[in-house]
């Protein structure tokens, strides 16, 4: 589970858990108006998202696994 | 909200979609790299910035269709991923400053006009975050003796699910003073698990504290769910450290010996990160607004 990356080598982005990565993307970086309304609105697309997150788990538990 | 929405009738269907900035970036180190939806990734340039980008279509990433995008985790991950590579990819051989996930423009010419326009708030960031890397300590109690199997705390979903286990024991005919007891039995519990909360709490401060004396900064980031990390044990810190380069040696080393010291407390570490954590310096050692 432990996700250590190499500086040596090209990082094995596959191994990176995605909640570490989505702790990052949805909450940080450069916050830039583009031209997308979307993109400006930093809190609601960590809501929207985190949306999809619980979604996506809450179905899962009600299907079961596959 | 400044941006000038997309027209629909764009004419070529396309959109530019931003990963970061970089500095002194040499114009063959995106050779190769894959974007977002499978995009090549090219580079615009203003003077010694360079803004990674690729051409996306506006029926995936216009804003309507992002709008539903971002609700489908499959979409949201491979989007992430793709993000994080580029920016990653950059990051081994120039300073980058990542941008928001999401953020997209009309054309080539907007985003060599915001190179322009911004030029001197890139030069700022890029000035806090070169020569340095962001590191992710997560900090974790194994459950034990005291620790309700309920005791998930620190969870970002609400437990909205009925619970679905066996059924209570059946309840004996209640003796006389069984309900004294059941309370006074109930408040132990509880006690208990406040005296474990409080004592998590105060060991994951110290192992913050501890960290945060290596770093140039720190920043807090929201408790994950148990059920997306799939980690079992409670979530005590989850934190992110910005270090020179030459004091990862040493922050690694210490995270090290504090997870030693520490018995029940299990310490996971990733990293190099690139410093999305450490963009906006308000944010540094402050805890995120859940």
């Amino acid at each position: 589970m432990t996700a250590t990356l190499d500086h040596a080598t090209d990082a094995p982005v596959q191994r990176i858990a995605l909640v570490d990565l989505l702790d990052r993307l949805l909450a940080g970086g450069v916050v830039i108006t583009g031209d997308l309304v979307i993109s400006i609105a930093g809190v609601d697309l960590v809501r929207v998202s985190l949306r999809a997150l619980i979604t996506t788990i809450h179905d899962e538990l009600q299907e079961g696994p596959p | 909200m400044t941006g000038t929405p997309l027209a629909d009738d764009r004419r070529d269907g396309t959109a530019v979609y931003l990963y970061g900035v970089a500095r002194d970036l040499d114009p063959t180190a995106l050779r190769g790299a894959s974007g977002v939806a499978g995009t090549p990734v090219r580079g615009i340039t203003a003077a010694r910035l360079t803004a990674l980008v690729s051409t996306v279509r506006l029926d995936e990433y216009g804003e309507g269709a992002l709008r539903a995008n971002l609700e489908d985790l499959t979409w949201l991950e491979s989007t992430a991923r793709a993000h994080h590579a580029v920016v990653a990819h950059a990051a081994h051989t120039a300073p980058t400053a990542p941008v928001r996930i999401a953020t997209i423009y009309r054309d080539d010419t907007r985003v060599a006009e915001v190179l322009t326009t911004q030029g001197t708030r890139f030069d700022d960031v890029l000035d806090r975050i070169t020569g340095r890397t962001e590191w992710g300590v997560k900090a974790y109690t194994t459950p034990g003796p005291g620790t309700g199997p309920e005791d998930t705390g620190g969870g970002l979903a609400p437990n909205a699910e009925p619970p679905t286990g066996p059924n209570p024991a059946p309840t004996p005919d209640p003796a006389p003073g069984a309900g004294a007891a059941y309370l006074r039995r109930r408040r132990r519990e509880r006690d208990t698990r406040e005296d474990a909360a409080r004592r998590d709490a105060e060991r994951a401060a110290d192992v913050h504290a501890e960290l945060a004396d290596h770093a140039v900064a720190s920043r807090h980031h929201s408790p994950q769910d148990p059920r997306l990390s799939g980690r079992p044990g409670v979530q005590i810190l989850n934190a992110a450290y910005l270090l020179d380069d030459d004091q990862t040696a040493g922050f690694l080393a210490v995270t090290r010996t504090a997870g030693e010291r520490l018995p029940g407390v299990d310490l996971e570490v990733t990293g190099p990160w690139p410093p999305y954590s450490f963009i906006d310096p308000v944010d540094s050692t402050e805890p995120q607004d859940r």
